[in-house]
């Protein structure tokens, strides 16, 4: 599987490693020079030695989109931590380059929810930690 | 009409005093907590505090009656969520968005989000139609209005070149508006001749683009 990461910071870079790992290409798009070496972070090679793919731009830039592979990946993953760059991002991918599979990370509930009923896989952990915390608040 | 504009700076903030003079009602949101104290000196409950791509901002600011939603923040990304929310959410009929970075502009238009005005492009056009022999500029796009007026150069070879107006193939939903000759401009009649090296001024349906450009520059390369 061919995997598109946009937005290499602690979630999107974990998920980069993991799929790696697992065997799956990966292509890493962030603006970032410092998130490369956040990848490398406990690897025993540089990242484009192990197979991976790094390509420095902002994600609204189309070349680095086409430059990361866009136009062959069958997942693309919105990672930034801006939640309207992630959500503009997806439906580029979506809309113009037709990607199978488009994972959202929106941290606004509310959007989340409204995007998500637009057809956006969009994954909320702000609703997640809400129920989570108000479980253990209420746990005896 | 009830506009709400979001981002206080220069061009929300004029767009906002113009809009209320004119006898509209407005409100403005700004979401740095600085610039928004700055303007509510002059705007006062007519500005709001608050992150426009936030919903509950939206809503407090009444975009359910909205007639008319505004992005012009300085980023392109919050542009376009503000005008997809007001629109296919709360059902604004009429959106216009700011595009700061003119390569966005495409990402506008594949999302439906126009008009969307960056002023880079428009100070290029202009720039474009002072040169000579630029080729084809695009001086008005309203594509919502399946409207466009194009100016471009009669090339020597152009079977317009020496022909009358009226006997010009211009293709129904096309009409000549102006030719530009010799530091001057006037509307032509069906008899006014057209010559090489005059600039026309053609207002048409986009779609009729290639069939226009035959008729004044067969030669020309495809235009963006």
């Amino acid at each position: 599987m061919f995997v598109i990461i946009v937005g290499a910071g602690r979630v999107g870079a974990t998920i980069a490693k993991r799929m790696l790992a697992e065997g799956h290409q990966v292509s890493v798009i962030d603006e970032d020079p410092l998130s490369l070496e956040k990848l490398e972070i406990g690897l025993s090679e540089s990242w484009e030695d192990a197979g991976g793919r790094f390509t420095l731009g902002t994600a609204l830039e189309v070349e680095a989109l086409l430059a990361g592979g866009i136009e062959s990946a069958d997942v693309l993953c919105c990672t930034t931590n801006g939640d309207n760059t992630n959500l503009v991002v997806a439906q580029i991918a979506q809309k113009r380059f037709n990607v199978a599979k488009v994972i959202v990370r929106v941290l606004d509930p509310g959007r989340a929810e409204w995007y998500g009923r637009q057809g956006l896989h969009t994954i909320c952990p702000t609703q997640h930690a809400i129920e989570m915390i108000e479980e253990a608040v209420l746990a005896l | 009409m009830y506009v709400i504009i979001a981002g206080a700076g220069k061009v929300g903030w004029s767009l906002t005093r113009e809009l209320i003079d004119k006898g509209h009602e407005v409100t403005l949101l700004e979401g740095r907590r600085s610039r928004y104290l700055q303007v509510e000196q002059e705007l006062e409950h007519r500005i709001q505090y608050g992150d426009a791509t936030e919903l509950w901002v939206l809503e407090r600011a009444g975009i359910a009656r909205a007639d008319l939603t505004i992005a012009v923040t300085g980023d392109d990304e919050d542009n376009i969520l503000i005008c997809q929310m007001a629109r296919d959410k709360y059902l604004c009929e009429r959106i216009v968005a700011r595009v700061n970075n003119p390569r966005n502009l495409q990402h506008f238009k594949l999302l439906g989000i126009e008009p969307a005005v960056s002023a880079t492009d428009l100070i290029l056009r202009l720039i474009e139609h002072e040169v000579p022999d630029y080729g084809l500029v695009h001086l008005l796009d309203l594509a919502g209005d399946r409207l466009e007026i194009i100016e471009m150069t009669v090339a020597e070879n152009a079977p317009a070149a020496g022909s009358q107006v009226g006997d010009v193939q211009m293709p129904e939903g096309s009409l000549i508006i102006s030719i530009l000759r010799e530091g001057g401009g006037f509307v032509p009649k069906p008899s006014s001749q057209i010559k090489a090296g005059d600039d026309v001024l053609v207002v048409l349906d986009p779609g009729l683009m290639d069939a226009i450009t035959l008729q004044f520059d067969p030669n020309a390369k495809p235009n963006g």
